[in-house]
C-alpha cells in the first residue's frame, strides 16, 4: 500500500463556528504569532505534508458570536517559516482583486524563506461586499442556490490567466541567470531573464519578475473545487486539488473525473477517544466525528477509491489538530501507510513532483533572444 | 541632554553603491543574508531595518541593466520572516501607493504589525510611471502630477482602515458567547477622487495602532506630504549645509498641520567607509569607489547624462565631444529615485572642463562626480561626524547603507556604535517593545 499524504487546514479557532468557545481554545490569541507558530509546530511534530492557512478579503461573518478578523495568510506562513524546517506552508491568497505580480513574488519569497516549502491555495472572490472593498469592479451577488454560471466561469477564466501569469513570472529568471562575472562587470546574464509578455482577456503583464526563480522552480499550486467549472480550472492551474466527496463511492467518482496530479479529499474532523454521534455543522466538506482508528479506516477506504491525500480541517484548535498528530498519525504509522520521519527537503519532492524545467530556458543551441 | 541619534540599517540596494564583486559579498536573495544584517542591526540596538523596493527591473538602452545587483525578494514576506528571528528591531518596508490598493496594503501592514508585536513601518513611495505600470493590471494609469494626491488619499484611506477596529473590540468571552464586543468593528466608507470603497476591514487593531509612516520623496509635493503625514523622512541630504537646509524646510512645514517639531524624524541616507585610521579609511574608500564604478559602469553613467549609446567609448579615455541628446525619451528607465539631470548640456560642458583640467579619464571623472561616501574615517571620526550633524540639526539620525551584503554593517556595529553610546547619544538598551517607542512617537 502506498503512503498517503496528509495536510491540515488551519483557520481561526477551527472549522466549527463554536470552536473558539471550547475549553482548550485560545480565542484571545488568534492574532498573535505565537498562536500560529505553535499550531504549525504541532503539525510538523506530526510529520504532516503541509498546512494550509485560510484567508479572505473580508470578514468571515457579521455574527458577533463568531470569530471575526484574520491576519494575512502569506505573512503568517512567512512568520512561521524560519521556525520550522520540514513542513510545507501553503497560504491562501485571493486572485480576484489582487495583482499577479505581487502574489508571484510573495510566494516565490516564501519559497526562499522556507527553503523550498512554499505552496499557494488559489482562491477566488465572488462576493459583492469584497469587491466593494476595492471599488474597482462590480461583482453581482451570487445566490448559492442559483449560481450565475457565466459569471462564475468568467471569474475562473480570469483566475486561470492569473495563475498562468504567476507561473510565467516564477520562470522569468532562469536558474543560472545570476552570474557575477567580474571580468565583464555583469551581475546577471540578461539573456536568461525573460519578459513574459502575457496578454489575455483580462489583463496584460510584461515581466520579468523582480524576484529570481524560487528554489522549487514552481511552488506547489493548490485549489479547492466542488464542481465542474472549478475542476476544469484545477486541471489547468493546480498541482493539488482539494475535493469534497461525501463517501467512498463519491470519492471514486470525483477522482476519476478530475485529472490533477494530486486529488486530496477535504474532511472536517472531530477526534474523540470513543465513538461519538455525528456532528451537525454547515459544511461543504464531509464531517467526520469519531476515533483516530475509525478515521484511519475511512482514509484508507477513500484512498483505495482513488484519493491520493487528505486535507483535514480540524473542528477545534488545538484539540483536533492534536487528535490528528497524536492519534491519527500513530495509527496510520502502525498500519504502515504514513512516514515516521521527513525524507524530502522540498514540498514538491514530498508530493513526488519533480523540479520542473524552466519554460523559457532555451534548448541548447536554439536560444532565442 | 544632547539629542539622541536614530539609526536604521538599509539592506544594500540594486544600484552601484552595492559592491557585489567583493569577495565577502553574499546573496541578495537568500533569506540568510537578511537575517545576518537584521541581527547585526538589532545587536547594535538600531531603530529599524529597511527594505527598498522597485517594481520593474531597470533598463538602459532598451535592455535590462545588468551591471548592478538585479533582483530582490518581496518586501512584506521578508519582513514577516524577519519578525521571527528578531525581537525589538523595527521592520520597515517600501510599498508603492500607485500599484497597490488600500484594503490590501492596510491588511498586510496591520498583519505585519501583529506578527512582529508592534514593529512595522511603511515607507510610502509614489513611483507612478507607465514603464512600471506594464507589470500591473491597471497599467500606467496615473499622471505624474497626481502621484501625491493618490498617495495622500491612499494613506488617509489606510488610516481609516487601521482605525476602524476599536482597540478593545474583541471580547472573546467564552461564557457569554460574545466574540466581538463591538459588532460594527471594521466598518468603513470612503469616497474621494481616487477611492470609492466601503465595507468592513478584517484585521483587528494592531499593537502600534498603525504602522510608523516613512516618506522618501524630495519634490515640494513630497516634502509637503511628509510634513502632513509622515513619522520619519528618508532623505538624500546628508551633508551639514544641505542637511540643515532640508531639515529646516521640512520641520518648518509641520506647524501648518498642527504638528510638533519632534513628531517628524529626518533621516538621511548615509554611506560610510571605516578604517583603522583616517588615512587608512581614505585608502579603503578609494578602492571601494573603483569597485563601485567599473569601466562599464562609468560608460553607463555617462550615457544617463548624454542620453546616447556611448558603448564605443573607452572608459580610460577622454569624454565625448558630442553634446547630450535632450529629447524627451530617456535611455534609462525604472530609476524612480534618480531625477534626470536638469540641464544636460551644461553639466556635460562642466564635466568636460573638469576632466581636461584634472586630466581625468571617463572612469576617473565618474568616480569623482557620482556619490562619494558620506562618512569616511576611523570609528572615532565617524562617530563624531554623525553626532555633530545631529546636534547641529542637519538630521535626527541616519539610514545607513552598507556597500557589502550582508556583513557591511559589522564594523559599524562593533566600533562606531559603542562610541556613540559613550557620547551618551545612542541607546544602550531598547526602552520599549515597539518601533514607536524607539522613535519616541506617540501611539495614535
Ligand atoms: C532616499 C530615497 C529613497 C527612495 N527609495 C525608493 C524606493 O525604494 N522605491 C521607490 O519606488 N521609490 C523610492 N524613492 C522615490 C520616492 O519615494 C518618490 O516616489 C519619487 O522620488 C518621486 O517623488 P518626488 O518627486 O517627490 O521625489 C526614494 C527616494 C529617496 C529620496
Amino acid at each position: 500500500m502506498t503512503n498517503l499524504h496528509l495536510a491540515v487546514a488551519l483557520d481561526g479557532a477551527g472549522w466549527d463556528p463554536a470552536a473558539w468557545r471550547a475549553p482548550e481554545a485560545r480565542p484571545a490569541e488568534l492574532f498573535t504569532a505565537r498562536y500560529w507558530t505553535q499550531l504549525v509546530a504541532e503539525a510538523e511534530a506530526g510529520k504532516l505534508d503541509f498546512v494550509t492557512i485560510e484567508d479572505g478579503l473580508g470578514v468571515q461573518t457579521d455574527d458577533p458570536g463568531q470569530v471575526q478578523g484574520r491576519l494575512d495568510a502569506v505573512l503568517i506562513a512567512s512568520r512561521v517559516a524560519p521556525l520550522t524546517h520540514h513542513i510545507g506552508l501553503v497560504p491562501t491568497a485571493t486572485v480576484t482583486h489582487t495583482e499577479p505580480f505581487h502574489i508571484s513574488k510573495a510566494i516565490a519569497t516564501l519559497d526562499y524563506v522556507s527553503r523550498g516549502r512554499a505552496g499557494w491555495r488559489v482562491q477566488l472572490s465572488a462576493r459583492a461586499h469584497e469587491a466593494q472593498h476595492f471599488g474597482r469592479r462590480e461583482i453581482p451577488e451570487i445566490n448559492p442556490a442559483f449560481p450565475v454560471r457565466e459569471h462564475v466561469r468568467e471569474l475562473y477564466d480570469e483566475a486561470a490567466d492569473y495563475v498562468e501569469v504567476v507561473r510565467r513570472l516564477w520562470d522569468s529568471w532562469e536558474d543560472d541567470a545570476e552570474i557575477r562575472d567580474a571580468a565583464t562587470g555583469r551581475f546577471i546574464d540578461r539573456d536568461k531573464v525573460h519578459y513574459i509578455n502575457f496578454e489575455g482577456r483580462f489583463f496584460t503583464v510584461k515581466g520579468p519578475s523582480i524576484t529570481p526563480r524560487p528554489p522549487q522552480g514552481q511552488p506547489v499550486v493548490t485549489a479547492l473545487a466542488h464542481n465542474e467549472i472549478p475542476y476544469r480550472f484545477a486541471e489547468k492551474a493546480a498541482d493539488v486539488v482539494y475535493v469534497t466527496p461525501v463517501d467512498a463511492a463519491d470519492a471514486h467518482e470525483i477522482a476519476s473525473q478530475v485529472r490533477v496530479r494530486h486529488v486530496f479529499a477535504d474532511l472536517v474532523v472531530f477526534l474523540e477517544p470513543t465513538s461519538t454521534a455525528a456532528r451537525q455543522l454547515p459544511s461543504d466538506a464531509h464531517v467526520f466525528a469519531g476515533t483516530p482508528a475509525q478515521l484511519a479506516d475511512l482514509l484508507l477506504e477513500w484512498q483505495a477509491a482513488g484519493i491520493s491525500g487528505f486535507r483535514l480541517r480540524p473542528g477545534r484548535l488545538p484539540d483536533d489538530l492534536r487528535g490528528i498528530t497524536r492519534g491519527l498519525v500513530p495509527e496510520l504509522q502502525s498500519r504502515g501507510v504514513f512516514r515516521h520521519e521527513y525524507q524530502e527537503d522540498t514540498l514538491r519532492a514530498r508530493l513526488g513532483l519533480e523540479r520542473p524545467a524552466n519554460r523559457y530556458a532555451a534548448v541548447e543551441g536554439a536560444r532565442v533572444a | 541632554m544632547p539629542k539622541q541619534i536614530h539609526l536604521a540599517a538599509h539592506f544594500p540596494g540594486v544600484n552601484n553603491t552595492t559592491v557585489w564583486s567583493d569577495p565577502e559579498a553574499g546573496s541578495h536573495i537568500e533569506f540568510d543574508s537578511f537575517v545576518k544584517l537584521a541581527q547585526t542591526a538589532e545587536r547594535a540596538k538600531f531603530d529599524f531595518f529597511f527594505l527598498a523596493e522597485g517594481l520593474r527591473l531597470r533598463e538602459q538602452g532598451g535592455r535590462i541593466y545588468d551591471l548592478d545587483v538585479v533582483g530582490r525578494p518581496d518586501t512584506f514576506t521578508v519582513l514577516a520572516a524577519l519578525a521571527a528571528v528578531t525581537e525589538r528591531l523595527g521592520l520597515a518596508g517600501t510599498i508603492n501607493s500607485t500599484f497597490n490598493e488600500p484594503y490590501e496594503v492596510a491588511r498586510q501592514f496591520a498583519s505585519l504589525d501583529h506578527l512582529s508585536d508592534g514593529r512595522a513601518a511603511w515607507n510610502v513611495v509614489t513611483s507612478w510611471d507607465a514603464f512600471t505600470g506594464e507589470n500591473f493590471r491597471r497599467g500606467g494609469f496615473l499622471a505624474e502630477g497626481d502621484r501625491y494626491s493618490r498617495a495622500t488619499r491612499f494613506l488617509e484611506t489606510a488610516k481609516e482602515l487601521f482605525d476602524s477596529w476599536p482597540a478593545d473590540a474583541i471580547a472573546a468571552d467564552k461564557n457569554s458567547g460574545t466574540f466581538l464586543r463591538d459588532p460594527s468593528a471594521g466598518t468603513f466608507a470612503h469616497q474621494d477622487e481616487h477611492f470609492d470603497i466601503a465595507g468592513r476591514f478584517n484585521v483587528p487593531r494592531s499593537p502600534q495602532g498603525r504602522p510608523v509612516i516613512l516618506q522618501a520623496g524630495d519634490s515640494d509635493a513630497g516634502r509637503e506630504f511628509a510634513a502632513a503625514t509622515a513619522d520619519a523622512i528618508f532623505s538624500r541630504h546628508g551633508t551639514l549645509t544641505d542637511g540643515q537646509k532640508f531639515y529646516a524646510d521640512v520641520k518648518g512645514r509641520l506647524a501648518r498641520y498642527g504638528r510638533e517639531h519632534d513628531s517628524l524624524n529626518v533621516l538621511p541616507a548615509a554611506t560610510f567607509v571605516l578604517g583603522d585610521t583616517d588615512n587608512d579609511a581614505q585608502e579603503r574608500a578609494r578602492i571601494v569607489r573603483r569597485q563601485q564604478v567599473s569601466g562599464a559602469t562609468a560608460i553607463k553613467f555617462l550615457e544617463q547624462l548624454w542620453n546616447r549609446d556611448l558603448s564605443a567609448y573607452d572608459p580610460d579615455g577622454p569624454l565625448p565631444e558630442i553634446d547630450p541628446d535632450v529629447s524627451e525619451q530617456h535611455i534609462a528607465r525604472g530609476r524612480a529615485s534618480v531625477r534626470m539631470h536638469r540641464d544636460p548640456i551644461a553639466v556635460a560642458r562642466e564635466w568636460r572642463e573638469r576632466a581636461a583640467a584634472e586630466k581625468l579619464s571617463i572612469r576617473e571623472l565618474i568616480i569623482e562626480v557620482t556619490g562619494r561616501q558620506n562618512f569616511i574615517g576611523s570609528a572615532a571620526t565617524i562617530a563624531a561626524a554623525l553626532d555633530d550633524l545631529v546636534q547641529q540639526d542637519a538630521a535626527d539620525g541616519f539610514i545607513l547603507v552598507p556597500h557589502v551584503t550582508p556583513g557591511g554593517l559589522d564594523e559599524f556595529a562593533d566600533k562606531v556604535v559603542p562610541l556613540l553610546q559613550e557620547r551618551g547619544v545612542f541607546r544602550t538598551e531598547y526602552s520599549g517593545p515597539t518601533l514607536r517607542d524607539h522613535l519616541g512617537l506617540a501611539t495614535p
